[in-house]
């Protein structure tokens, strides 16, 4: 236990050590007068990345489960192809694309960012639940579980590891794609980063660029916390 | 009680052959026995075993327990009925051992309190400690408590039938034997029906009442373990029991049933007519028992040669004894620590029943006789041990 703590202490210091690097380089006055700035697009940043990303869980997840189930088994690998495919668009063409249906703003951009979340979902929650040992399954039915208790009860709580690592790749995906939807016209930390570039204006970038990699730290580091401490108890890791 | 009637199972293969995993399997098993199922992989007793609870759906045949039809019931209310244990445990990883022995009174909507109290109550029962386990979670246990765990969620909602598949079969050796002795235990305690498939001839031994030998999807023979080592019904069973299966006939043979019928005197028998008898029967000892033919002792020959008065004076205490529900196994041990040719046989009260000796033995086993089940380790274990 104190070895835990001992080494989470070391690592906040580490953090901290950088981070005071990162504020000397890009140099507190920048900070302070970028401040309204940063903090009106980090929101907005963050309103693209949480709608999005809700919107590909509550999409993603229900269709990993259901091409898990035994009747979809053996298409289920075909499907997987389908969302393959759709990844290997790049969001900058998902973007352009979602610009030419949906027009331009929010709209479009969390549309796309959508899209770009939605496959390691989909595929994590897919293999998470394969990879439920069949002999817990089997336990489950043979002790009189329904096939809704099952799922609920035994296959969705083990495959947990596996889905929040899904989880974790599409939103490090989905922060770091949302700055890309500026060149669509909404706003994100992108709107510090490409005027920044136009303008040759080193510290702005920094800013930008820095913010949207924190961001992306922090909100992994927030997911994978909640999972240990609530969803993946008893479980090995 | 349960029983199969002419259930069968057909799987349909790749190439549209059907094949007949299960042919027309029919048996018994009454209210508080151990049937095993044994015999090689592929022989069809696992698919048996999961048709009664419709894990796998039977292609014909009926299940009936206590006379009902199973197949008006739906899966999931027969299931929650029946206790199932398999041989990978299938404790939930996400559960708390608490949780997981609570899961089918849960299911079946029991109250919180309940619930507790059960598992307080089975875990008890297996001698683990309910304030050091029940909040912990299956994988900081080790294999044989988890097991444990495993044997008594299938017992938590007092499922009066229970199914088991191999299910000490993960366990090391040490602790497979110190299970199967609880568990056997437990289950003429609570007088479960159990069904249990196993490949390992010993263990069938050790707890069926019953044993079913399967062969290619059919029953090739249903009965009593020692009747089973007796007589077998084909060369496959005795090719499967072993060479050895007289040996392993011993476990299951009671002193009681070995014992012959010798002689005893009463303590005021002159000594001449006690060694005018055993000159008779050419005998070198024989045992005294009083009017009630509660055992004393016994007297030996040489001592009473030459002598005068009743046989009481010379008396000797036994060196050892046999009790009359101790397997034959340990009483040959017994003769050979001891280095005695004989062993008096005595009942509950101390009643003489006769003795065991290394021809009485040889005769049973040759004899073409066989019985039931014994008891395997305690006499308290034996209460509901049938008679043969």
């Amino acid at each position: 236990m104190a070895e835990r703590y001992g080494k989470g202490l070391l690592g906040a210091l580490a953090a901290a050590a950088l981070l005071a690097l990162l504020v000397h380089w890009i140099g507190l006055n920048v900070i302070r007068h970028y401040r309204d700035d940063l903090q009106f697009y980090l929101q907005a940043h963050l309103f693209l990345v949480a709608v999005s990303m809700l919107a590909a869980l509550a999409v993603g997840v229900p269709v990993g489960i259901l091409l898990s189930r035994p009747f979809m088994a053996r298409r289920a690998e075909r499907f997987m192809q389908l969302f393959n495919v759709g990844n290997t668009v790049p969001p900058l063409a998902v973007l352009a694309l979602s610009l030419g249906i949906l027009g331009i703003g929010d709209g479009p951009a969390i549309f796309a960012l959508f899209l770009a979340s939605l496959l390691p979902i989909v595929r994590n929650t897919y293999e998470g639940l394969r990879n439920v040992p069949a002999s817990l399954k089997e336990a489950a039915t043979g002790i009189g579980m329904t096939p809704r208790q099952v799922l609920l009860k035994v296959e969705l709580p083990n495959a947990v590891p596996i889905l929040i690592g899904g989880v974790r790749i599409a939103l490090a995906l989905n922060v770091g794609t949302a700055p890309l939807a500026f060149l669509i016209g909404a706003n994100s930390l992108g709107s510090l980063i490409f005027p920044a570039i136009a303008l040759n204006n080193q510290p702005m970038l920094l800013l930008g660029a820095a913010a949207t990699a924190l961001l992306a730290l922090l909100l992994d580091g927030a997911v994978t916390l909640f999972s240990r401490l609530c969803l993946e108890r008893g479980l090995a890791r | 009680m349960i029983e199969l009637d002419r259930l069968s199972k057909t799987f349909k293969q790749k190439n549209g052959k059907d094949v007949t995993a299960v042919d027309a399997v029919s048996l018994t098993v009454n209210e508080g026995e151990i049937c095993v199922f044994l015999g090689p992989s592929g022989c069809g007793k696992t698919t048996t075993l999961k048709m009664i609870n419709r894990l796998i759906p039977p292609s014909s045949g009926r299940v009936l327990i206590n006379g009902e039809d199973t197949a008006d019931l739906d899966a999931v209310t027969l299931r929650r009925r029946i206790g199932y244990v398999i041989q990978q445990i299938g404790l939930f990883p996400n559960m708390t051992i608490e949780e997981n022995i609570t899961v089918v009174p849960r299911l079946l909507g029991w109250d919180r309190k309940a619930c507790h109290a059960r598992a307080l109550e089975l875990m008890n029962m297996v001698q683990l400690e309910p304030r050091h386990y029940l909040k912990r979670y299956p994988r900081e246990l080790s294999g044989g408590q988890q097991q444990r765990i495993g044997v008594i969620r299938a017992l938590a909602a007092d499922a009066p039938l229970l199914l088991m598949d191999e299910p000490f079969g993960a366990v090391d050796p040490i602790n497979r034997d110190a299970i199967q002795n609880e568990f056997f235990q437990m289950q003429r305690a609570l007088n479960k029906t159990v069904i249990m498939v196993s490949h390992d001839i010993d263990e069938a031994l050790k707890l069926g009442d019953k044993i079913a030998v399967f062969r290619g999807g059919r029953l090739i023979q249903f009965d009593h373990p020692d009747t089973l080592l007796a007589h077998p019904a084909d060369e496959f069973v005795s090719q499967f029991v072993g060479q050895d299966s007289t040996l392993k006939r011993l476990l299951l043979i009671r002193a009681e049933d070995a014992a012959d019928d010798a002689p005893s005197i009463a303590p005021d028998t002159p000594v001449e007519q006690a060694l005018e008898a055993m000159e008779e029967q050419d005998r070198r000892y024989v045992v005294v028992t009083d009017a009630e033919r509660k055992a004393l002792g016994y007297v030996k020959r040489r001592d009473l040669r030459r002598q005068q008065g009743a046989c009481g004076q010379f008396l000797q205490p036994f060196k050892v004894t046999a009790a009359h529900d101790e397997n034959l196994r340990i009483l040959l041990s017994r003769m050979y620590e001891f280095n005695s040719s004989w062993l008096p046989v005595l009942g509950a009260d101390g009643l003489f029943l006769g003795e065991v000796t290394q021809e009485s033995i040889a005769d049973y086993l040759s004899s073409g006789r066989s019985r039931g089940k014994t008891s395997i380790v305690s006499p308290a274990a034996n209460a509901g041990a049938p008679a043969a």
